[in-house]
């Protein structure tokens, strides 16, 4: 339940569509056979661990793995990182922009400038890039996220090259067709509509983010909205494409199996020559103003099931004044909702069974100060206030009594053990680094996060809950299920053959 | 022209890819492979660069075995973890955090999966295999557990009533499907999930949850005699039983034809139109599959995806897929786009089809999907799970243990007359089956 997961907004390119296809449209049921059947994807889905429940880490002191960091003279900075287990390299390009930097009227413009990121360069027509990569064996994909807008390629070692003169040419060199312009325009509103407009969970989101913050820029969803979609014009995009994409403003991650050096050489290669941005773009960073008193909204929608999802006001690692409270929110949104022993599945799951779904989330890394978020779908026979006073309850419970030791074990175990299961994906190992910096943090952090979720304890876990789970800092969004009044659910179909027509 | 600055980029660029194809072969992991007394069959690939252990056990016991009881199989697979052995729900879930371990199943409509990550020191692993073990052998289903389990499945077929995209998926495969045990949802219906009891349940788990309906996938940091007694602690405690029978097989395609639309109040409309494809085993499969990969199985470099998405702007997702199973699992395309487009965008995706089918793809498109994936397959084993996610796959379907090793090779057999002969003779664009849900 993180409120803005980075995974939600992928844009879906090569490689990754057939795995969006069978989740979302094609269907064929999500986490149906697809899953176990790599061949059918043309290429494998990144590895992406969602950036749900456990915030990127690294293995504690003795075993790091050093990120070797270099700097151009133009600004760019590359960050290589070795693991060769497997003869492959992950090479990602970080933009420090995001829909965190945009502003009123024009949201939305960085993802819709990421999907022009594949209409071509004067060397490189419109979609030829994908073609270059799917031709070696690669599979690509770029995302969107508040912080940041990032472009990937997974390749066989040797061919880092071609990720590195694709991406170097791009970076500098775009050239943003009108025609093309007018129909990925389209591409992307039908994006909106399949992802936001006809799902109710993610506009009850929308709507509780743009109910939370009045001025930060966390106010709209990474998508934008279709009103400012629906208005923005190539020109738009060319002058948002010039202010940011430049290599001052870029960071290269590269993991794999590969030899930094040698990474380093062939990046001053093709990054080398091109030329700085005027300067590194400053955004003013907008300041939340404080909340003085609970919010709430109702969203109404075309819908099954009611849910709920609240958010509190809480500082991240950038701009803490105090740098463990962050941490011990982490902890926090672990000792609720980490696993199947966490309080929410063994009290409102199991025991009270007042939940079918319930989720905390918060994500330490963000740019800006973001919310911690509680929400979830009550079980058959339970209403939306009955789960409210219970997860109000469970805030009450955090900000008067110290969690248990058992359980801050149990979390701080599994964020040991969590670190060295996803040293298993190359690319989740790019994916930390990258958006560490990204968010203007040390990308050093990540080595740290073990020993920092270590050195939490519980007094400063009732201390942050106590400081920051205000109700007057709270905003509540409710889902009131509107009738699907025309739709024949599959279920009330008779079972058998000839229904087809 | 198009072709020729791709190829003067592909050379320009790099004389080291050309060298790359010198470098020995990558290698594909050995796998080992012995049964159990009780017949269960274990599955073994050694991984010692991280101290980690992944291991799935596969039953034959997907919906596909559901018979009257739609969502029988999954209901006990959901159960599985509720209660086991000695321990309740709380125990096994606090058990697992303690030891740093991750338990998780699903089931399918082939299979039933439990999977189980620790890491590899042994003061972890093996009290994390034990619940394992007590979970697949000897689950208590309570009674409470059951009913909240039940409670829950109820639920998520709300959610998926409430998800234009899931009403589509549901709708399709009761289409092609017609009485067939895959053509009814995973989860089942409200009405049969409402009736099923707890003695079924564990009756379920009695017949399908045994020595010989099982296959275990172990990948990590163990060697050849540490394996042999991890499977012997997973899967010793599996009583010998029966192996599951033979799924019947799948209606023909004629019996699939017409259009399905289900009103749905939505800003898009989904498209699903297809028929039943290929399974496991099948000569055709690598013909199918290098010629879905053109047509719409790569992603935006595929011909659905150009003629729906870059050449129209009409759908975010335009794709087709051939989903092998145990025996013929669908054949689909599908897209997503607004309401008014929809005619458009079905019309676009049937004569991509039709083209397809009648002239097959051009030597110059398959070269370019066999350099996709065998360019590209180091990346589908970079990782301890994508390789016991393959063993798991091999193993479940018996397919040979070389089968990685000889992927390449396949894959490379394939010519344009071959996926041309295997969709003509296989695929009929004019009789699909095909489910619209949408506004208007």
């Amino acid at each position: 339940m993180n409120n803005q997961i980075t995974g939600r907004e992928w844009r879906i390119r090569a490689g990754v569509v057939a795995v969006l296809a069978a989740a979302l449209a094609a269907g064929l049921a999500g986490a149906e056979e697809s899953y176990r059947q790599q061949e059918e994807t043309a290429l494998p889905p990144p590895a992406v661990a969602p950036v749900q429940t456990e915030a990127p880490a690294a293995h504690p002191q003795e075993s790091v793995v050093p990120v070797h960091e270099f700097h151009l003279d133009n600004g760019l900075k590359l960050l290589v990182k070795e693991d060769h287990r497997a003869p492959v390299v992950v090479s990602q390009v970080w933009y420090r922009v995001g829909s965190g930097n945009e502003h009123t009227g024009s949201t939305g413009i960085s993802h819709m400038l990421e999907h022009m990121m594949f209409k071509g360069t004067a060397l490189h027509p419109a979609g030829e890039l994908s073609h270059i990569i799917a031709a070696n064996g690669g599979s690509e994909n770029a995302f969107t996220g508040r912080d940041y807008t990032a472009y990937f390629q997974s390749l066989e070692n040797t061919r880092l090259e071609i990720s590195f003169a694709l991406e170097s040419d791009r970076m500098r060199n775009l050239l943003l067709p009108p025609e093309e312009f007018t129909k990925e325009h389209q591409v992307v509103m039908e994006e909106r509509r399949l992802r936001t407009d006809d799902n109710p969970r993610a506009l009850t989101q929308e709507q509780l983010v743009a109910a939370a913050f009045v001025n930060s820029p966390y106010h709209w969803t990474v998508i934008g909205w279709m009103g400012d979609i629906e208005g923005l014009t190539v020109d738009d995009v060319r002058t948002w494409y010039q202010r940011w994409y430049a290599p001052n403003n870029a960071t290269v991650v590269v993991v794999g199996d590969v030899q930094p050096k040698d990474v380093a050489e062939l990046a001053k290669r093709y990054f080398g020559p091109l030329t700085s941005g005027s300067a590194q773009p400053i955004s003013k960073n907008p300041v939340e103003p404080t909340q003085h008193g609970e919010r709430r909204i109702i969203v109404k929608a075309p819908a099954r099931l009611p849910s709920i999802l609240m958010g509190y006001h809480v500082p991240v690692l950038r701009g803490a004044a105090t740098s463990w409270e962050p941490y011990a929110l982490e902890v926090l949104a672990h000792i609720l909702d980490g696993d199947s022993s966490s309080r929410f599945s063994r009290e409102l799951v199991r025991g009270s069974e007042v939940a079918a779904t319930v989720g905390a989330g918060y994500d330490l890394y963000a740019r800006l100060p973001d919310l911690f978020t509680l929400g979830g779908t009550p079980s058959q026979g339970k209403d939306i206030k009955t789960l409210e006073m219970a997860l109000r309850e469970q805030v009450r419970r955090v900000r008067e009594e110290p969690v248990n030791i058992d359980e801050l074990e149990r979390v701080k175990v599994q964020a040991v053990a969590d670190n060295i299961y996803e040293r298993d994906s190359v690319f989740y190992q790019a994916m930390q680094i990258g958006m560490l910096d990204a968010a203007g943090l040390d990308w050093r952090l990540a080595d740290e996060y073990v020993e920092r979720i270590r050195a939490v304890t519980a007094e400063q876990i009732q201390a942050v809950a106590h400081k920051y789970l205000l109700d007057d800092h709270l905003t509540v969004a409710v889902l009131d299920p509107q009738p699907l009044e025309s739709g024949h659910p599959i279920s009330d179909a008779p079972v058998g053959g000839s229904h087809v027509r | 022209m198009y072709v020729d600055s791709l190829h003067r980029i592909c050379r320009g660029l790099l004389g080291i890819v050309l060298l790359s194809l010198s470098i020995p072969a990558i290698a594909t992991p050995r796998i080992q492979h012995w049964q159990m007394d009780n017949g269960a069959r274990v599955y073994f690939v050694e991984a010692h660069e991280l101290p980690i252990v992944d291991l799935q056990v596969v039953f034959d016991a997907g919906s596909a075995h559901d018979g009257e009881h739609f969502g029988i199989a999954s209901l006990a697979n959901g159960l599985l973890d509720q209660g086991a052995g000695e321990w309740s729900a709380d125990d096994i879930a606090e058990r697992l955090a303690r030891l740093g371990a991750r338990l998780s199943n699903d089931s399918l409509r082939d299979m039933a999966v439990v999977s189980l990550r620790s890491l590899a020191s042994p003061s972890t692993l093996l009290p994390a295999v034990d619940l394992l073990a007590a979970v697949i052998a000897h689950p208590t289903f309570p009674p409470d557990a059951c009913e909240r389990e039940r409670s829950h499945t109820l639920t998520a077929l709300e959610e998926e009533n409430q998800s234009p995209a899931s009403v589509a998926n549901n709708a399709f495969y009761q289409a092609i499907y017609g009485n067939h045990p895959y053509a009814h949802p995973i989860l089942g219906t409200p009405e049969s999930v409402a009736s099923l009891t707890r003695d079924q349940l564990v009756d379920f788990h009695h017949r399908y949850y045994v020595g010989h309906n099982a296959v275990v996938a172990m990948v990590g940091d163990l060697d050849r005699s540490g394996a042999e007694a991890l499977a012997a602690r997973i899967a010793g405690g599996l009583p010998a039983g029966e192996v599951a029978a033979p799924l019947p097989p799948v209606p023909g395609i004629a019996s699939t034809v017409g259009v399905e639309n289900i009103a749905f109040p939505a800003t898009q409309t989904h498209v699903l139109s297809g028929q039943p494809g290929t399974w496991r085993g099948d000569p055709d499969y690598f013909p199918f599959y290098l010629g879905n990969h053109i047509l719409g199985g790569s992603g935006l470099v595929s011909r659905i995806s150009e003629e729906v998405r870059e050449k129209r702007g009409l759908s975010y997702s335009a794709d087709s897929e051939f989903l092998p199973m145990r025996v013929a699992g669908p054949f689909v395309m599908g897209l997503q786009t607004r309401n008014d487009k929809a005619g458009e965008a079905r019309l676009v995706l049937q004569q991509t089809l039709e083209k397809f089918v009648q002239t097959g793809p051009t030597a110059e498109e398959l070269l370019k999907a066999q350099q996709n994936v065998t360019g590209g397959f180091a990346l589908r084993l970079d990782s301890n799970h994508k390789v016991v996610e393959y063993v798991a796959m091999i193993a479940f379907y018996g397919l040979p243990l070389d089968y990685l090793d000889r992927f390449k090779a396949q894959v490379e057999a394939v010519t344009v007359e071959k996926i041309r002969d295997v969709f003509q003779r296989r695929i009929d664009p004019a009789h699909l089956a095909t489910v619209v849900v949408g506004g208007k």
